[in-house]
């Protein structure tokens, strides 16, 4: 895929990397043990720790360093066995302690490599620079009162990934399904719940244009998006920005913007002269973060299924095409889903179902497939009674809608409505008389040799019986009273 | 003979005297509450808690007669007021903490309470626990109980515990306790002739502790006698799950070390610690420290320390860049000292606030340590502190293969006057000289008085162990402390 800015004087390429802040699922906080739920009551959630008091020491959470592997595993990507907590050095009211413990030279996990999912069916590897665990810092709240500024500190400490792409996206679509992926591999590992609305997951975007071949040019850093919507708009807005600005023989600065999402565009946040210089080094009151092999094979054993190697085993195992193996690992209880109802059943059938018909109902009641009115076992049940010739694929439409208003089993709607198939040969022939006995002109024009009438006929017979019968039934009976 | 006054008692005796019901753990508190009152004018204490201190003695009282009571049952200490104190006032000697009370009580105080210890009150200090002179109080100077023979003129305690040696010397707590970053324990001790020992890094917890430059921080215990120093020790130190620095091994019975046998021992002596111009008084006691433990049975070893030298220029790195980031919290916002006057924004307010709230020295070290980790300056100065760091740690691990304890100089003087290196920062630091270089090592040091200078002021010597052999340190200082039969007393408490 192919994304091309024309300007002026030619063509440019987007360089785009990201850095996603993802919350880590854990209790209690990365230094402290203070709880972590969100929407509590402001400051109900902060140990003295969290709040920067004096004499107060951090000790790493174990469960929070369990999740940083996991996640590293997760992302096949490298696991240093020992890393180092930094200090990231600035003033801001709602960093109590004055700086971020953070990891700089020695992050806890390395490369590893990401697979994007392209629409079109096709695959994409992006780089992973690094994954490192760092604290939250609090909210400031501007809003609270006219003078002042409230702050909140339940969110201080919490533990973070920070996990950085290489610069190896091209397309502000290969920036969304990066970040599509990054969460389900997040949520596939129990890591982070990848709730960008409440924050969990956060997004700076680093964004660049180059000709085609050349080499990277300066970047700028859009902090804080946070939608998938978002980062692909703050991308295209940004890159044509770059282009303007070079078309024009301007220069790009290297500084931090904020996209504003109700006017689309990005502004300038810090240039490089306001840039903070964050004096990182080591933090004394921790040692280095240092397991062992055991450690991280223990954790390994735990690794689930993920969604690419599941990809390739619904390809592989139930014949499904790409696109159709995506949809449905997309997120794990689909997957799940899906696999309840091909069990046992021809896979494709179930892809259909799943992916078509309740995936398009679900979307209308804007429900998750875990929310779903109709189970697993009863869409299962469904497919079989088309199997056994007892639904034709209409009437299983009609009972499936039913099924998702009531959550009816199929069995039960199709004994109570009536809506069971007809294939006894003697009340079609009834109805087919009727219809013909009716319409004994077009009888005629289909002798003459007008064949496509039959289908008209089939409707007829059909609407008779209340779609009820078998539709091949009718079609082979048709045939043999009109044309012998 | 006369009865020993209360106030003079060692940790021992006062705890054999307790146990005998010779006298209530509330008559030995009152006892130095009153000296605590009529020797107001030493500036030892920022806050006095006789109260809470009465409270806690009649606590220890019942627990003795109970028999239950704790290895520091009845015994009143000051608190060094770098320890956070449950409910009691805790400033670092600083403006910027106005006001604070924590609601939380530092796991040192905690154990030593839960020994059952009396707690006086808290103790001055230099600002954040930096300085040498404890003149850089918020809270004014303390005074050095000693004055030179014949002479009238005030004498600073030495630093940062200068509240703590003071009130120990001075008989306003029978021990007290300190914190030691590059010397803060063994130059005051050396100073006020009594006993200061700074455990290795990690012996004691942190937590709780206002931090001044965490790799370095550790309390220790500020006493009359070397063997209080094992008995308080023994109540202070322990692994702490709340800081992580903090060592995981057992707290040896440190008074069961005391054997009073060196015989055999060999005793390390640094050619580096004689510098050109070292004060004659100071080496002449040196000398005198290796000849006991040469009468004693131990053996003298010639040692080298080659990276002394930089040890000083080192620590003026590694610690000011450290302070820099653990006095980012005081900040003005949640809690202590807030300047809101003629502030119009937050940074207004950050820099109205740590401009009148921090001291010189501590604004001085804050500006040395930005420095020093600053973009571009990094790799020169902090990588580099830190690489010397380890080389000097180095120089320790060698000399301790062929040694089993160091002795050297204290501190390069006694006690000076108040008001005489105060404006010259360099001369002031020069007083951690020979001290710094075991803080940088993480190292057990110990300071004991052995002699009086010819202008009656105490001198101190230093011994140095390997890493948590303070069992060593301790038994070697006991011998020491026998030879030199050092009974000298600050006039103040003759009177």
């Amino acid at each position: 895929m192919s994304y091309v800015i024309q300007g002026e004087t030619g063509d440019w390429e987007v360089v785009i990397g990201l850095e996603v802040h993802a919350q880590v699922i854990s209790n209690a906080k990365l230094f402290s043990g203070a709880a972590t739920a969100f929407g509590a009551e402001a400051n109900t959630q902060v140990s003295f720790i969290d709040a920067g008091f004096p004499g107060m020491l951090p000790v790493i959470n174990a469960m929070a360093v369990e999740q940083a592997v996991r996640t590293g595993l997760g992302l096949k990507a490298r696991i240093n066995k020992r890393s180092v907590f930094a200090r990231k050095n600035y003033f801001y009211a709602d960093l109590p302690q004055g700086y971020q413990i953070s990891q700089y030279e020695l992050p806890i996990v390395g490369l590893g490599t990401l697979i994007l999912d392209m629409p079109d069916g096709s695959t994409r590897e992006v780089g992973i620079e690094r994954l490192h665990l760092e604290q939250d810092a609090g909210k400031s709240m501007h809003d609270q009162h006219p003078s002042k500024t409230f702050v909140d500190l339940n969110r201080s400490g919490v533990a973070l990934m920070e996990i950085v792409s290489k610069p190896d996206m091209r397309t502000p679509e290969e920036a969304g399904a990066y970040l599509r992926k990054l969460r389900a591999i997040l949520r596939y590992l129990g890591t982070c719940d990848g709730n960008m609305e409440e924050g969990s997951m956060r997004c700076d975007v680093n964004v660049s244009v180059r000709r085609p071949g050349e080499g990277f040019r300066t970047r700028c850093e859009i902090k804080n998006v946070n939608s998938v919507r978002f980062v692909m708009q703050a991308i295209e807005y940004e890159a044509k920005r770059h282009v303007e600005v070079y078309e024009n023989g301007g220069k790009i600065e290297q500084e931090t913007r904020l996209f504003d999402p109700g006017k689309g565009e990005t502004r300038s946040l810090r240039n490089k002269e306001n840039a903070h210089d964050y004096r990182y080094f080591p933090d004394p009151d921790l040692l280095p973060l240092e397991f062992d092999d055991a450690f991280v094979e223990k954790i390994r054993a735990s690794l689930p299924e993920l969604p690419d190697e599941k990809k390739q085993r619904f390809i592989a195992d139930y014949g499904l095409s790409p696109y159709d193996a995506t949809v449905l690992v997309f997120e794990k209880e689909s997957a799940d889903y899906f696999e309840k109802v091909a069990k046992g059943r021809d896979g494709k059938t179930a892809a259909n179902w799943v992916t078509t018909n309740l995936f398009g109902a679900l979307n209308k009641l804007g429900k998750g497939v875990t929310e779903s009115p109709v189970s697993a076992e009863q869409l299962g049940a469904l497919i079989d009674l088309i199997n056994d010739g007892t639904l034709s694929g209409r009437l299983a439409k009609d009972v499936f809608e039913i099924m998702i208003e009531t959550g009816d089993d199929p069995a039960k709607i199709v004994e109570e409505r009536g809506m069971k198939q007809v294939t006894d040969t003697g009340a079609i022939e009834k109805a087919i008389d009727e219809v013909m006995a009716a319409n004994m002109d077009k009888v005629e024009d289909i002798r003459a040799g007008k064949d496509k009438l039959l289908g008209w006929f089939t409707g007829q017979v059909m609407k008779a019986t209340q779609g009820k019968a078998n539709p091949q039934a009718v079609n082979d009976l048709l045939k043999k009273k009109i044309l012998g | 003979m006369t009865m020993t006054r209360l106030t003079d008692l060692t940790i021992a005796a006062a705890r054999d005297g307790l146990k005998k019901g010779e006298f209530s753990a509330r008559e030995l508190t009152q006892a130095h509450i009153d000296a605590m009152a009529k020797h107001r004018d030493l500036n030892a204490y920022i806050t006095e808690t006789p109260d809470l201190a009465l409270t806690q003695a009649d606590a220890a009282d019942a627990a003795l007669k109970a028999g239950d009571a704790g290895a520091m049952a009845g015994i009143p200490i000051g608190m060094k007021d770098l320890f956070c104190t449950e409910g009691v006032l805790t400033t670092a000697a600083s403006h910027i903490l106005d006001g604070f009370k924590p609601q939380y009580e530092s796991t040192v105080s905690a154990n030593l309470k839960k020994a059952g210890a009396v707690t006086l009150g808290k103790t001055n200090l230099d600002e954040f626990a930096m300085g040498s002179s404890n003149e850089t109080s918020y809270y004014g100077p303390v005074k050095n109980p000693w004055k030179r023979t014949g002479d009238t003129t005030d004498l600073v305690p030495g630093g940062s515990s200068g509240g703590s040696a003071a009130a120990v010397s001075g008989r306003l707590a029978m021990a007290a306790t300190g914190t030691d970053t590059g010397g803060s324990i063994r130059q005051p001790a050396a100073f006020t002739g009594i006993v200061g020992l700074k455990p290795t890094y990690g012996r004691c917890s942190r937590w709780g502790v206002v931090a001044f430059a965490s790799s370095l921080d550790q309390a220790g215990p500020m006493t009359r006698t070397v063997r209080d120093a094992a008995i308080m020790l023994g109540a202070m130190a322990g692994f702490d799950p709340k800081d992580s620095t903090s060592a995981n091994i057992p707290v040896p019975d440190f008074e069961a070390a005391l054997s009073g046998d060196v015989r055999g021992l060999k005793v390390g002596i640094p050619a580096e610690y004689r510098p050109e111009g070292l004060n004659a008084e100071i080496d002449a006691v040196w000398q005198k420290g290796i000849q006991m433990l040469k009468d004693a049975g131990a053996t003298p070893v010639d040692i080298s320390l080659p990276h002394t030298k930089y040890a000083l220029p080192t620590y003026y790195i590694v610690a000011p860049a450290e302070c820099s980031s653990n006095l980012a919290r005081y900040d003005g916002v949640r809690f202590g000292l807030r300047v809101t006057e003629g502030v119009r924004s937050l940074d207004d307010m950050y820099m109205k606030t740590r401009g009148e709230g921090f001291g010189k020295e501590v604004r001085r070290r804050i500006l040395i340590g930005t420095y020093a980790l600053s973009a571009g300056y990094y790799d020169a100065y902090y990588l580099k502190a830190q690489k010397v760091r380890a080389l000097i740690a180095q120089d320790f691990r060698k000399a301790f293969e062929v040694c089993d304890v160091i002795l050297t100089p204290t501190a390069p003087s006694a006690a000076f006057e108040l008001g005489a290196e105060i404006d010259d920062p360099i001369t002031m630091y020069l007083n951690d000289v020979f001290t710094v270089p075991t803080s940088l090592a993480g190292l057990p040091g110990l300071s004991l008085p052995v002699d009086l200078s010819a202008e009656g002021l105490p001198l101190g010597l230093q011994l140095i162990g390997r890493p948590f052999d303070e069992e060593t340190v301790l038994r070697v200082g006991d011998v020491m402390e026998k030879a030199a039969g050092f009974t000298a007393k600050p006039a103040i408490v003759e009177a």
